[in-house]
């Protein structure tokens, strides 16, 4: 990638989003200011190389992109008026297009929400939000968001166009609602799916574009948190994502295995990001109310982002943390994680007396390797193969069968070394 | 923007209505006149009305030009389209908050916009 290339890649992933929801709300039209705006970029790409990159990038973007979009509805209107002229009886003479002063650019606030409100609109599926939150106001491009999300670039491609059509046909409005509530909840959601996305070590996506995609995660939530003026649990959001970021280059070794959260190498943890993560968690702890999802799951991050050791954790406290989670998230996943951190505060069987009493967990390959793990640790490896083998065939993630065969091979040397009593005992001892 | 506001229930819940004569019908009635009321109040009403139950269904099929009929609805799914309304609304989020005002306890209700509608002289004009 050239300077010119990478420069242009920064102003579009940090000002592109800006600049398209200021356009969109001055011409009252999203195609017109995504066109507009992509125009720009082209543009940049070709000029910049021979005139050299302007020393503000994103006033030039804006301005390119403004004065675009001015010639696109003029060429438009003479269109409509060529056409006029040749049918009068089937079409109405056009409108003059109304002449849209230049505003400065940096004066963005409302316009941003409004168009990270409308991509996660409740009416346009999930997919759909993701697709286009990254592609309209992350400034990702389309075979960007598909390389990272693993779908063909043309599926990706048709959702976006899908969702667009969807928003000008039924005319989904560029508005912020009276009633926030639910649209907050559905635009966490949709960041908090993206930053997973960078930060999750699923499928193949190579590791500079998740990292990228896990930091402009982090830049949306600091916006939407910023824009939302203080919204709680926004700001847990971030600390939440900040949290992670931090240890994010440990949770893989050189093999690309996953690295437990106790096995990972804390000196190599982030500490300025975790600093970071602090001031944004004790911010939206300020507000006094009971801390929802994000907040608790950004507590639980704290916890361990300031143990020193893995056995420094003060497993007690994410255990209540989990309890109060439950609440807010009552689904298994969450039960499991609770079960683990019992499991760690008042040992393996205080562990699997909680995990026993989770329904619904059959079919899901963590409850299994979960069990196997606190089944070793109790002493009873001839129940704690069983429990692996149960695990295995649930995953086909190749990482996680790894280490599933590792810990069932673990397992069968154990039992040959001491059966911890008869198969069959149950937990009755 | 006009939008039709497509009701539908499944066959149990439509069969849980009350008819003329019974307890409750009165009540269910008036639910119903209010929420008209309130359209027409507010300037969004255009249109609207309720089907009777789908085993009067007809439809008339079109194959290369040739029309044939089947006794029943077009498509048989669990979910049966029982009434309508054409509404205006500035936009999808104000269509939305009537389609929630619907007095429905349980069912559907699916929003499409217009892209035309036939005007009183039989000419067709964009709907806006």
């Amino acid at each position: 990638m050239t300077s010119v290339d990478a420069a242009v890649t920064r102003l579009a992933r940090e000002e592109g989003g800006h600049v398209l929801a200021l356009l969109a709300a001055r011409f009252g039209d999203l195609d017109l200011a995504d066109e507009a705006v992509q125009d720009a970029l082209v543009r940049a790409v070709e000029t910049w190389p021979a005139r050299g990159v302007p020393d503000d990038p994103a006033a030039w973007l804006y301005r390119v992109a403004h004065n675009t979009a001015v010639d696109r509805l003029r060429r438009a209107a003479s269109a409509a008026r060529r056409l006029a002229d040749a049918a009068p009886d089937l079409v109405r003479e056009p409108d003059e297009p109304e002449e849209v002063p230049i505003v400065e650019h940096s004066a963005v606030g409302d316009e941003q929400l409004r168009l990270m409100l409308l991509c996660c609109h409740p009416a346009l599926d999930r997919d759909a939000q993701v697709a286009l939150t990254l592609r309209l106001v992350g400034g990702l491009t389309t075979d960007e968001i598909a390389a990272a999300f693993l779908v063909p670039e043309a599926t990706l491609a048709q959702r976006i166009v899908r969702a667009k059509r969807k928003i000008r046909g039924a005319r989904i409005p560029l508005t912020i609602p009276a009633d926030l509530g639910d649209r907050i909840g559905a635009l966490l959601t949709v960041l908090y799916l993206i930053f997973n996305e960078g930060y999750l070590a699923r499928g193949s996506a190579d590791e500079a574009l998740r990292t990228e995609l896990a930091d402009q995660a982090i830049r949306l939530t600091a916006t939407a948190a910023d824009l939302l003026d203080g919204d709680p649990e926004a700001g847990g959001l971030l600390a939440l994502e900040l949290y992670h970021r931090a240890r994010m280059a440990t949770r893989l070794d050189a093999a690309g295995d996953l690295v437990l959260l106790e096995h990972q190498d804390r000196t190599r943890w982030d500490l300025a990001m975790i600093g970071r993560a602090d001031r944004a968690l004790r911010a939206s702890l300020e507000t006094g109310d009971a801390p929802g999802p994000y907040r608790l799951q950004a507590l639980i991050a704290a916890e361990h982002a300031h143990a020193a050791t893995a056995a420094d954790t003060d497993w007690t406290r994410i255990a209540r943390l989990y309890d109060l989670l439950l609440q807010w998230t009552p689904s298994a996943v969450v039960a499991l994680n609770r079960a683990v951190a019992i499991a760690m505060a008042d040992g393996p069987r205080a562990g699997l007396a909680a995990l026993d009493a989770i329904p619904g967990l059959d079919g899901y390959h963590l409850r299994h390797a979960t069990a196997g793990e606190l089944l070793l640790r109790a002493g009873e490896p001839v129940r704690a193969v069983a429990a692996f083998e149960r695990a295995l065939p649930l995953t086909a993630n190749a990482a996680e069968r790894r280490h599933l065969q590792r810990r069932l091979a673990e397992a069968r040397a154990r039992t040959a070394a001491d059966p911890g009593g008869p198969a069959q005992d149950g937990l009755a001892h | 923007m006009e939008y039709m506001l497509i009701l539908a229930a499944d066959a149990e819940t439509n069969a849980t209505m009350s008819v003329l004569g019974e307890p409750g019908f009165a009540e269910q009635i008036a639910r119903w006149v209010d929420f008209n009321r309130s359209l027409i109040a507010e300037g969004s009403f255009i249109a609207g009305g309720r089907l009777q139950d789908v085993e009067t269904a007809t439809t008339v099929t079109f194959d290369d030009g040739a029309t044939s009929l089947t006794d029943g609805p077009f498509a048989e799914t669990k979910e049966l389209f029982g009434g309508y309304y054409v509404i205006h609304a500035a936009d999808l989020d104000a269509a939305l908050a009537i389609a929630k005002r619907v007095p429905f306890t349980d069912g559907v209700v699916e929003v499409r916009p217009l892209l035309a509608r036939t005007a009183d002289d039989g000419s067709i004009s964009p709907s806006v």
